[in-house]
């Protein structure tokens, strides 16, 4: 199969979804034709599209998503692109209680088929404005959905998913998977909302970890291989709807779980993958839960710092041997 | 005020009983309130019903509106039905949102009725995103966009109104100065007098209308309105009126001066426009009395409707979340 990049699979989504149907239009940032987007993902799609469906906005975050509320909930399907994810604080008035809640509040009668995509994640040195993760803020709010792809044939799968559901969509990319490359089918697919991926099987561990997360579970899983320990690498691939099944049913074959994520650990991603484990698998499990997630601190600038806060392919090692 | 040539006798007879409407329905639900009938809170529309009425009296059947949480008159205006209105502010499983929404946040997707919020000043860039939406889909529409003298120090005012303008879409921006933002007076709020100034910082044309009086609410909408449809961008128009009551069900406007509200109850708005109506003979003493008691009953029917409604079962509480 060919191989393309996760920024070239989203750009291949979003340009297939624009063919598709022509309610779907970009807004955001930068991502017309003078730019292509921060992270180029949208580069070359103006010129294809036009500059009405790949729109260029003022920096007014709360009113991109604003905008892009009142256009979905009138029959279109808009595709937002937020700059950098810790910015979506400045539209989390249009996200938590716009978008999120205009369908319940008003009885069922609105339909928001909104997509928000924004990098998380540190890694590239840009300090604690521009690395935060995230994700968990918006799995605490009913209504939205979050997505996580690992992968550029998750990238691809999930957003083509997004775009054509009716519900608004959290999609959370990271900066440093943008250049990775992976297989993905030149035909038409869709990944559905709430399937997990086993990204590596395996007897005495389940790993669950998102994002980077997934590659870096993946390196410590070969080298923990070669030592004799089999490791269950379980890629949720949304947060919202979470498949809790493939979690509990992979943990009720291994008996053992470390929840890895990249965010903060209170009240984190990992929190609530442990909490799930501990309600409903408890009785499967042969060793505590292990969590390595982010210390609960900002994003710090320099290397030796950063890298100290984000976890790594060690830490994750530590964990499983901590409960092997 | 003077009667306008454009207006057939009928829409003027038709704007008047839908002001009356609105005040009965609205003192209506002050009662219910009063014998704790009504969850939660209300904020009534009282003495502001020209501008909901002159705004949505220049709409067509399909233009949008968005609405705040001053909204009862607004739905009523946009040609909502009362019953479902009163059901909803009762918290029945028959008002409009099946009682998921309540008083703040009522909405009609079938009059163009996109919704109420209560976060002040949300409904403006969502009222610019249906408006971009209009203009990409092509459709003609026009949005109109409630909101209050508070809402228009948020930052959703300068973002919404901003991307407006400079996509040129077809909304009008009705902002109703009712001198206060719960205690507080616009002149704590803002240096200016006029909200409407504020239309220079992004290159569109700002009016000031008296907002007491329905035909000059009804003549800036409705030319905002052919300027919006002719595709030539967004106006803001600032309503210059007064709540009759005070913000919310408990508060009693302690903060207003008395001579103010005297002045300002003085020049209600559907007073003025039934001393015109009679003067210039379009309707009689007989007719408005008429006009009032068919208002009344339908008034009468809302509220038994809505009270034999059911509520919803709990269980649908879970309902609606995702669609
Ligand atoms: C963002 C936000 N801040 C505060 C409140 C509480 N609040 C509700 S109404 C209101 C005053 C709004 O004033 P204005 O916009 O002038 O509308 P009016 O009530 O006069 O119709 C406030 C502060 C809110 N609902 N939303
Ligand atoms: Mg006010």
């Amino acid at each position: 199969m060919r191989k393309i990049s996760y920024r070239e699979a989203l750009r291949e989504a979003l340009r297939e979804e624009m063919r598709r149907n022509p309610a779907v239009f970009l807004l955001g940032e930068d991502i017309g034709r003078y730019w292509g987007g921060a992270f180029k993902v949208t580069d070359g799609l103006a010129e294809e599209f036009g500059d009405d469906r790949v729109r260029d906005t003022p920096i007014s975050e709360n009113a991109i998503i604003g905008v892009a509320v009142g256009a979905a909930i009138t029959g279109m399907r808009p595709v937002a692109e937020i700059m950098f994810g810790d910015l979506t604080a400045l539209a989390m008035d249009q996200i938590a209680n716009q978008a999120a809640k205009l369908r319940y509040m008003f009885g069922g009668q609105a339909k928001v088929p909104l997509v928000i995509r924004t990098p998380f994640g540190g890694g590239v040195n840009i300090a604690a404005h521009h690395s935060q993760s995230l994700e968990a803020w918006f799995m605490h709010v009913p209504g939205l959905y979050v997505a996580v792809p690992s992968t550029p044939y998750d990238a691809k799968g999930l957003l083509k998913a997004a775009i054509r559901g009716n519900n608004p969509v959290i999609f959370c990319e990271h900066k440093l998977l943008y250049h990775v490359e992976g297989e993905v089918p030149e035909e038409d697919y869709i990944i559905p909302f709430g399937v997990a991926d086993i990204k590596r099987e395996g007897e005495d561990v389940t790993v669950v970890a998102t994002l980077c997360m997934v590659h870096k579970a993946l390196k410590a899983a070969e080298i923990l291989e070669a030592e004799g320990v089999s490791v269950e690498v379980v890629d949720p691939r949304t947060l919202t709807p979470l498949d809790k099944k493939a979690i509990i049913n992979s943990v009720k074959k291994t008996g053992r779980l470390v929840a890895v994520s990249e965010d903060c650990k209170t009240a984190g991603v990992t929190a609530e993958i442990a909490a799930i484990v501990a309600e409903e698998a408890i009785d499967y499990l042969d060793a505590p839960i292990k969590r390595v997630a982010e210390p609960d601190t900002p994003i710090p600038f320099s290397p030796p710092l950063e890298q100290y806060v984000i976890p790594n392919e060690k830490a994750i090692v530590k964990a499983i041997k901590e409960i092997i | 005020m003077t009667l306008t040539a454009n207006l057939t006798k009928n829409k003027l007879v038709e704007m008047y009983k839908m002001m009356v409407k609105i005040r009965l329905f609205e003192e209506k639900v002050f009662e219910l309130y009063a014998q704790n009938l009504v969850p939660g809170t209300i904020h009534l529309y009282t003495g502001q019903e020209a501008v909901a009425v002159g705004v949505c009296s220049a709409l067509r059947k399909d233009d949008y509106i968005t609405s705040t949480h001053r909204g009862h008159g607004h739905c009523i205006a946009k040609g909502a039905e009362i019953k479902r209105v009163m059901a909803e502010i009762l918290g029945k499983k028959t008002g409009y949102c099946k009682g998921k929404g309540g008083s703040m946040h009522i909405a009609d997707f079938n009059i163009g009725m996109l919704g109420a919020t209560a976060v002040v000043g949300a409904g403006i860039p969502i009222a610019a995103g249906a408006a971009l939406s209009i203009k990409l889909r092509k459709t003609g529409q026009v949005v109109a966009c409630f909101f209050g003298d508070g809402a228009s120090n948020q930052g959703t005012f300068h973002e919404g109104i901003n991307m407006a303008a400079i996509w040129q879409l077809p909304v009008i921006f009705v902002c109703e100065n009712n001198l206060y933002a719960m205690g507080t007076r616009q002149s704590i709020a803002m240096k200016i007098e006029n909200i409407a100034d504020r239309a220079t910082a992004y290159g569109i044309p700002g009016v000031v209308v008296d907002g007491n009086d329905v035909l000059a609410v009804y003549e800036a909408a409705l030319s905002a309105v052919e300027r919006a449809r002719r595709d030539e961008g967004p106006t803001l128009i600032e309503c210059k009126t007064y709540r009759h009551r005070g913000h919310s069900r408990v508060d009693p406007a302690k903060y207003r001066p008395k001579e103010e509200v005297e002045a300002w109850l003085a020049k209600d708005p559907i007073k003025q426009l039934r001393e015109r109506l009679l003067q210039s003979t379009i309707l009689t003493e007989v007719e408005i009395q008429r006009i009032e008691e068919e208002v009344s009953t339908e008034i009468e029917e809302a509220v038994k409707y809505s009270m034999e409604s059911p509520y919803p079962a709990p269980q649908e509480a879970l309902e609606d979340v995702y669609a």
